[in-house]
């Protein structure tokens, strides 16, 4: 096991205004991740799946501790790295890293190709200037941008959209980490080369022993690349177990929802709508219904859902669900 | 020859629309020779990768193709009156009430600082003489229909989910009863579950009001759920043109070929079968010669580098420009 996170909460309190505080209004909180247990195995391709809002990417910056949490653990390799203190967390830095979703607006757009790589090595004091060098020239040619002197000197505006998160992969890459975050690292991409970042990212993954934790609300590109995935909803787990059988047999209502939502193929402007709508949008994350999370949307509601919520439990080898048919 | 549809006349004929970028480099070639045609009460898909022309097609229509870019030939026939020919008084009154383009990203360009109730009811009545109150009586069941609720009238952009920007948008590009709407991506920011109800709305529109859509993405899985006539553009120019179902089963153009390739599809034991189109599309400052996809076509032989093929229909319905079909 690579990475453990525990009971991990992130609140984000919400600005009164004068007049709530004038009244003496309780300060009220936005319950981004409220309450996660998984483990991420060594060389997996874990996935993170839900709808915007949900708490995904707050989950990818904790894990990476861009974030500091409300309470909470996570172990990588058995140390709590919110413990690390701050001064030596920068070592670890290195083996965790992240990739985000619009490589136009995480690339500083002054700065060349081989400038942009080779920023992380300067920044960990890595390597003499002829060795970074080596290390970029290396990275360029991992991520595919061959042949490298060519793209060393381009600015992100140069490249097409592909290519910047290429660049944006070979920055992380470039410190040897051992655990990567990528958030939504193609929806921002044409589908037509969407696949080909998918199978650089397995490639390098191979090839260098790394460990993925992809966040994405596209359950096909789940399926592709995952070996596990989890569904959000609403700052909560409610359903976890390997990709295909999670996606090919979903069990909650939600992810039965979000499978359902997949575009079909040959369905035509006449077809009925889909069978299993699901009504409304996401709970606001400041006034979250009692019971379970998803029921005012559920269509297979009943009472006992409302009342009590239900725990994330093992409901048949590997797969975890958190609702109440399931028990 | 044209492609054009078996009944009577189409509701909609583009034949050989030309568009140009004149740029400090030089002269981009973005649309060339683009002809198509979409029927009453049809829904028609224009696909093809980032830079295709697909949207400036889509400006081309109701001649708002913005700077530089400029229309130098071809006819846009709406109920077979030439769009193109028109003065711009006249084409003032087809903007709105008789096509609608919802451009790409339109649900953030809603103005922040006026309702969406009056924004819905400016553009009804700035085309019928309409009292403010009958149009925000109008602008209400606009927003009942398209299921935001006309409760919402008074809300703020701010105030509404993506989901129902994007809603209230396809409100008001439907407030003076077009008959055809072009949508550019409008699902393409949004989540699945809320890109699937926004495709459920679209064929409600069609069942309760018959308009026919223009559907532009790169999606195409999102295309072959929606409508039923599919157009691929590459590099400026039409490739291939057929019923969507057939396209999705047994794309001619090897272009169109690669298209479905890449559709991450969810079936058992195809897991982690990813495929994708290696390259670039070209630089249309200087295209390729002859087919402009021969650089990067797996099946390319002797004539691709040397002629230009033509849309020809191949068989009932079904036209492409390809070599391989000539």
């Amino acid at each position: 096991m690579l990475i453990k996170v525990k009971d991990l909460r992130k609140f984000f309190p919400v600005r009164r205004s004068l007049s709530d505080v004038l009244r003496g209004r309780p300060r009220k909180f936005i319950r981004a991740v409220n309450g996660l247990n998984f483990n991420i195995m060594e060389n997996e391709v874990f996935c993170l799946a839900g709808e915007s809002g949900c708490g995904k990417s707050t989950t990818g910056r904790l894990l990476v501790r861009l974030l500091e949490p409300t309470s909470g653990e996570v172990l990588f390799q058995g140390e709590n790295i919110y413990e690390i203190p701050k001064e030596q967390f920068k070592d670890y830095r290195k083996k965790m890293q992240i990739i985000f979703q619009d490589p136009y607006e995480s690339l500083n757009l002054r700065m060349t190709v081989y400038d942009l790589i080779e920023e992380p090595l300067s920044i960990h004091e890595i390597g003499s200037k002829e060795e970074r060098f080596d290390m970029v020239y290396q990275a360029l040619e991992d991520v595919g941008l061959e042949p490298p002197e060519d793209f060393m000197i381009r600015y992100p505006h140069q490249l097409s959209g592909g290519e910047r998160q290429r660049v944006a992969i070979a920055r992380a890459l470039v410190l040897k980490p051992k655990f990567v975050v990528a958030d939504e690292p193609v929806s921002m991409l044409d589908v037509s080369v969407r696949a080909g970042i998918l199978k650089l990212m397995l490639d390098l993954k191979e090839k260098y022993g790394l460990t993925y934790f992809l966040i994405t609300h596209d359950l096909s590109v789940a399926y592709h690349v995952c070996d596990r995935i989890a569904i959000m909803y609403a700052g909560k787990i409610v359903e976890i177990g390997p990709a295909d059988s999670v996606i090919l047999e979903p069990m909650h209502p939600y992810t039965k929802a979000l499978v359902d939502a997949l575009p079909k193929i040959g369905r035509r402007s006449e077809a009925p709508p889909r069978t299993t709508p699901i009504r409304g949008e996401v709970p606001s994350p400041i006034d979250l219904p009692s019971g379970c999370l998803f029921y005012p949307r559920c269509i297979d509601r009943f009472d006992l859902c409302e009342k009590e919520e239900p725990p994330l439990v093992e409901v048949s080898k590997d797969r975890y669900v958190a609702c109440h048919l399931y028990k | 020859m044209y492609p054009s549809g078996t009944t009577s006349r189409s509701l909609l004929e583009v034949r050989d629309l030309q568009v140009v970028y004149e740029t400090r480099l030089g002269r981009v070639d973005a649309v060339s020779r683009v002809s198509f045609y979409i029927d009453r009460r049809e829904f028609f898909g224009l696909g093809g990768e980032s830079g295709c022309g697909k949207s400036t097609v889509a400006y081309s229509l109701v001649r708002e193709v913005p700077a530089p870019g400029r229309i130098v030939g071809g006819k846009v026939l709406l109920d077979g009156r030439d769009i193109l020919s028109l003065r711009e008084e006249e084409v003032r009154k087809i903007r709105w009430k008789e096509i609608s383009v919802i451009p790409q990203a339109a649900m953030n360009a809603l103005n922040p600082i006026y309702t969406i109730g009056d924004q819905i009811a400016e553009v009804i009545m700035e085309h019928e003489l309409s009292s403010k109150r009958d149009a925000l009586a109008r602008a209400e069941e606009l927003l009942d229909l398209v299921g935001v609720g006309g409760h919402r009238l008074r809300s703020y952009p701010h105030e509404l989910s993506g989901g129902q920007k994007q809603r209230a948008v396809i409100a008001m590009a439907l407030a003076l009863n077009p008959s055809l709407v072009v949508a550019d991506e409008p699902t393409t920011a949004l989540d699945v579950v809320v890109q699937a109800q926004i495709l459920d709305l679209f064929k409600k529109m069609k069942m309760e009001l018959g308009m026919s859509l223009m559907f532009i993405s790169h999606d195409l899985a999102t295309m072959f759920d929606l409508v039923d006539r599919i157009a691929i553009m590459y590099a400026g120019k039409i490739v291939e043109i057929g019923p969507a179902a057939k396209v999705a089963d047994d794309p001619l153009h090897p272009y169109t070929e690669l298209l479905v390739r890449s559709i991450p599809r969810i079936e058992r034991n195809r897991r982690g079968k990813l495929e994708y189109i290696r390259g670039s599309p070209p630089n249309l400052l200087k295209p390729p010669s002859a087919c402009r996809f021969h650089p990067r076509c797996p099946k390319r032989f002797k004539p691709c580098a040397d002629r230009e093929p033509l849309l020809i229909e191949v068989e009932r319905g079904r036209w492409v420009a390809c070599h391989l079909f000539a």
